[in-house]
């Protein structure tokens, strides 16, 4: 694999080390590097989960509607929603840890667009509703 | 192709007895190319007797600088060729998406900083943004965004016979990554330095005059030793000397180097070193 651009490295230098949940992903959608703020969330170490094409991480990280609990698609997922749509995503879901709990998370989800204008891929902060960022 | 060093030192020029060997002209590098292409990398205070040597008979020099920090750009409005009518002189630089590279670089070569604009060299002279692919000549020039503070560019220069160049002057490959390094593609600049046949690359530091400055842009030698070792390279000269450093710490951080990279060829950067690749 080619090195990626500095500005997804310098990204990712810094989501590991805050405590603000943060997941990133690439521009094809695919899953490039989530914190330790946000394995406490999720509930999979990032080193299980590794780095995942879209097709797969939306499988194993699932997301629902908070009103009617029927699943978010793509198109919905204030993360993809930001990179296709190249402005910042704010929203409320439902994600289902690995023992089926479902919990609400508020998400903001921005582009990061790197010198030149590429959109390099697309970063979101989450965090539970009723937890805080550290939660 | 031949790379010549004119400066290598960091941050700030430091002539003194204590400095004589390695010099104390901030970063300036010649390549000449093989058709005759004259290459100047960065824009130090070493820039200025480089420029005296350049033949009557070059049409065309290509400045390529890597970010614009004083130390990489003081020395352009004393190079002497941009006042030759008969030279095209292209720089090129790290992009920015709020400001064009004239724009920038004219905030110092004006006044009252400086008492010549852009627009009074007598040169031809263009301002391109460094792009990631570009060829010179017969010269191949990749440039790429390394880990350092504000838009700064590494520099890999490749010969007709394949022969590479790197060049990260300024490069902090090792911030907030612990333990360092991680894998090539999550580490800056390893795609300008893999298998190069030279690295010149930021050691600034000592591993614990680093502890002091992270975050400020630059390597300590252990971390140029993980670097090059991960990039595959076996000819590394160490560049960007602390000006602090005197002659024998740097001759200290080159020896620890050679130990850290066995089999490895170790020369630090000096004013005066030529290298034929």
């Amino acid at each position: 694999m080619a090195q990626l651009p500095v500005e997804l490295i310098l990204m990712r230098q810094l989501a590991s080390y805050l405590a603000t949940p943060i997941f990133l992903v690439g521009p094809e959608g695919e899953l490039l590097f989530y914190n330790e703020a946000a394995e406490g969330v999720l509930g999979y170490r990032f080193d299980e989960a590794v780095e995942l094409p879209l097709a797969q991480w939306i499988r194993e990280f699932p997301l629902f509607n908070t009103e009617s609990g029927e699943p978010l698609s793509v198109d919905e997922i204030p993360v993809l929603r930001a990179l296709r749509e190249r402005d910042p995503v704010h929203g409320s879901l439902l994600y289902e840890r690995p023992s089926g709990e479902r919990v609400p998370v508020l998400a903001t989800a921005i582009p990061l667009v790197g010198q030149g204008g590429r959109v390099l891929g697309a970063a979101a902060i989450f965090w539970p509703v009723s937890g805080g960022a550290n939660a | 192709m031949r790379v010549e060093i004119w400066g290598s030192r960091g941050s700030l020029a430091s002539p003194g007895a204590s400095t004589v060997r390695y010099g104390g002209n901030t970063a300036t590098l010649l390549v000449v190319g093989d058709e005759g292409e004259h290459l100047v990398l960065d824009a130090g205070t070493g820039i200025r007797p480089l420029g005296l040597k350049i033949p009557a008979e070059v049409r065309r020099v290509d400045v390529l600088i890597t970010h614009l920090h004083m130390d990489h750009l003081q020395g352009l409005g004393f190079f002497q060729p941009i006042f030759r009518p008969d030279l095209e002189v292209h720089v090129w630089g790290p992009p920015s998406i709020t400001m064009p590279l004239s724009a920038r670089i004219g905030r110092y070569l004006s006044p009252p900083l400086f008492p010549v604009t852009l627009r009074q060299m007598p040169c031809r002279l263009e301002l391109h943004d460094a792009e990631p692919y570009a060829r010179i000549g017969s010269l191949r020039v990749r440039s790429d965004l390394v880990c350092h503070p504000g838009p700064t560019v590494g520099y890999r220069i490749t010969s007709p016979g394949g022969k590479v160049l790197a060049y990260l002057p300024d490069h902090e490959p090792a911030l907030g990554v612990d333990p360092f390094p991680a894998s090539p593609e999550w580490t800056s600049g390893f795609d300008l330095a893999h298998r190069a046949d030279l690295l010149v690359h930021d050691a600034q530091y000592t591993d614990d005059e680093y502890r002091d400055h992270v975050g400020w842009g630059h390597s300590s030698i252990r971390q140029l030793a993980a670097f090059a070792r991960m990039a595959e390279v076996n000819h590394v000269a160490p560049f960007h000397h602390d000006p602090s450093h005197s002659d024998a710490e740097v001759d200290a951080l080159a020896g620890e180097l050679a130990t850290l990279l066995p089999g490895a060829e170790v020369l630090p950067g000096a004013e005066g070193a030529t290298f034929d690749l």
